[in-house]
């Protein structure tokens, strides 16, 4: 029989269920961008008269058309530079042990298999883990340092979890090319396994810091929704984010005050964007290191 | 008794088990006594002895999964590390028993060093592949003696001139061979005693095999090895003494070329004439 390059019935149907499916595909894609596209645009026609340079410079007031959104910055800038700070060496550590030491004991898949819950946690819990703990507890009050500690705890489990995945992907034979070299076990984590599992463990604190940055709920609960004309000068000021100052000027009747909301919204896109945009960058520094 | 194994066939119960091959000069480096090797209730080596010689490459061989592998990682407790794994009779290096109580494993694996099947640098420079097994170990006290030593390696792996111009370059931009040979220069950087290679060159083409294959030839001036091979042309060439495995059990163990010429068992002859296997 010779061969045919014509398209038979059989093969024309299946090439039109292709096209459909890309189209179908393609149209969800579309939608999903749109509606996301629709607030971003209604968010900008409301906020954007209100972006300014004083707008960001300047501290909250009563009167709306002088409120600024300085103090917010700083103090989300704040909180999230000492979450990462906490998050990201406990969450390694405990992966580190959780992957390379624990083993496959009953107690190792409990703590497992209790981390992976956890992430799955209403963050108000988290507040009020917080609350009790650093707030009252540990005696730290409405500060930075308490607020960085409990958005540390929401982001531990997303931290450990991308962690120890991380770690599963380097390869046994880089391993065992450390062990044949008399390399003891630390040695063999610290400086191949790590440094490989790197690019991953970014990805990890990347997604778990941008859950934290918008949080507003677990930093509700511990007390940092008060009038704060001030930015934190120390981590055991007392503190107000981003989220926090949007939620309050959306909770005002005035319509002047929906605005600064808006705009607030506006810079906290940006700040999320800008760090996100960092870390990518720093991940592909340490993920081109000794690549061809 | 083990019933994982299938019996062999009639006419290896006179297996020539540990025996010494006649006539050999050379100390015994390793002395291996009764080894059963189990991953988990699993057992893959079945009673193996054999004495490998100081300064002679030993090569296995044997079909894939009759254990040649595993049991060249027991030499340096490589399989250590692998969980349920367990290791019942003895090795001996140089009359210390490597899994005796208070051995330590680290410098174990120190002075017997391992060449993989699959080359495997670390994605670091190719100064620091090499550099690594030497930092890590303190084997080295300045910058100048680090350079010298890596240089040294290098040579000592026929692959300076190659790299010589781009020690900060990337390991991996390297070819196949080259990686490998890289690998064999880590190895020997830390002046090992013993080399064991894992079929070092049944990833790469023939004009890299013809060169790890000329090295091993030189490197057993200074080296003890013990080299896996699928290839038995290769066996043939580079090794002094060949050790035959089927089915977790070693079936001969002699020089080389009594082994490809007048082995004496039926078993060895079909496999190394390619009758089976």
């Amino acid at each position: 029989m010779a061969v045919s390059l014509k398209a038979s019935r059989s093969s024309a149907g299946r090439r039109r269920m292709d096209v459909v499916f890309q189209v179908a595909a393609l149209a969800v894609l579309v939608a999903a961008l749109a509606g996301l596209g629709a607030l971003i645009g209604d968010v900008w026609r409301d906020g954007a008269g209100r972006l300014s340079w004083t707008f960001l410079t300047t501290f909250p007031s009563r009167r709306a058309e002088q409120a600024g959104i300085y103090h917010a910055i700083v103090g989300s800038l704040y909180v999230i530079a000492l979450t990462a700070a906490m998050a990201l060496p406990i969450g390694v550590a405990s992966a580190v042990y959780l992957e390379e030491y624990g083993g496959r004991s009953r107690t190792a898949r409990f703590i497992e298999l209790n981390i992976a819950n956890l992430a799955a946690v209403p963050s108000i819990i988290y507040g009020l883990l917080g609350l009790g703990l650093f707030v009252r507890a540990l005696g730290m009050g409405r500060s930075v340092m308490a607020g960085a500690g409990t958005l540390a705890l929401l982001a531990l489990p997303v931290v450990i979890l991308s962690t120890r995945e991380a770690l599963r992907t380097v390869p046994s034979t880089i391993r065992e090319g450390s062990y044949a070299l008399g390399a003891t076990k630390w040695q063999t984590i610290w400086h191949q396994v790590l440094p490989m599992a790197l690019p991953g463990i970014l990805t990890g604190l990347i997604l778990s810091l941008s859950r934290a940055i918008g949080e507003t709920a677990p930093l509700i609960t511990i007390g940092a929704l008060t009038y704060i004309p001030f930015a934190p000068d120390s981590v055991w000021s007392a503190f107000t984010v981003l989220p926090i100052q949007i939620f309050n000027w959306v909770s005002r009747p005035q319509v002047a005050f929906k605005e600064n909301a808006a705009a607030g919204i506006l810079v906290l896109l940006a700040l999320l964007l800008t760090m996100n945009a960092l870390a990518i960058v720093v991940r592909d520094r340490f993920q081109r290191k000794g690549r061809p | 008794m083990n019933t994982d194994l299938p019996t062999l066939p009639p006419g290896l119960s006179s297996l020539v088990r540990g025996g010494a091959p006649a006539a050999e000069t050379a100390p015994v480096k390793l002395d291996v006594r009764d080894l059963n090797f189990y991953y988990g209730e699993k057992r893959a080596l079945d009673g193996i002895s054999m004495a490998i010689y100081a300064h002679r490459v030993t090569a296995f061989i044997g079909p894939s999964g009759c254990g040649k592998s595993t049991f060249l990682r027991t030499l340096n407790r490589m399989n250590d590390i692998i969980p349920g794994a367990r290791v019942e009779g003895s090795v001996t290096i140089d009359g210390q028993d490597a899994y005796g109580p208070g051995v330590d494993v680290v410098s174990l694996r120190r002075q017997v060093g391992m060449v993989f099947q699959k080359s495997n640098p670390f994605p670091k420079s190719i100064f620091e592949n090499v550099a690594y097994g030497l930092r890590i170990n303190n084997l080295v006290q300045t910058k100048a003696e680090l350079a010298a030593r890596v240089e040294e390696s290098l040579r000592a792996a026929a692959i300076w001139d190659e790299v010589k111009d781009r020690l900060n370059d990337s390991a991996l931009a390297l070819s196949g061979g080259q990686q490998q040979r890289l690998c064999i220069a880590r190895a020997l950087a830390i002046r090992p005693d013993i080399l064991l290679m894992d079929e070092p060159a049944s990833a790469l083409d023939p004009i890299a095999t013809q060169r790890i294959e000329e090295l091993v030839y030189d490197l057993k001036k200074d080296y003890t090895i013990v080299i896996v091979t699928h290839n038995m042309q290769q066996a043939a060439r580079v090794s002094d003494y060949t050790a035959f495995f089927w089915l977790g059990r070693l079936v001969e163990y002699g020089r080389t070329d009594k082994i490809f010429t007048a082995p004496s068992e039926k078993l060895t002859e079909d496999y190394v004439t390619g009758r089976c296997g």
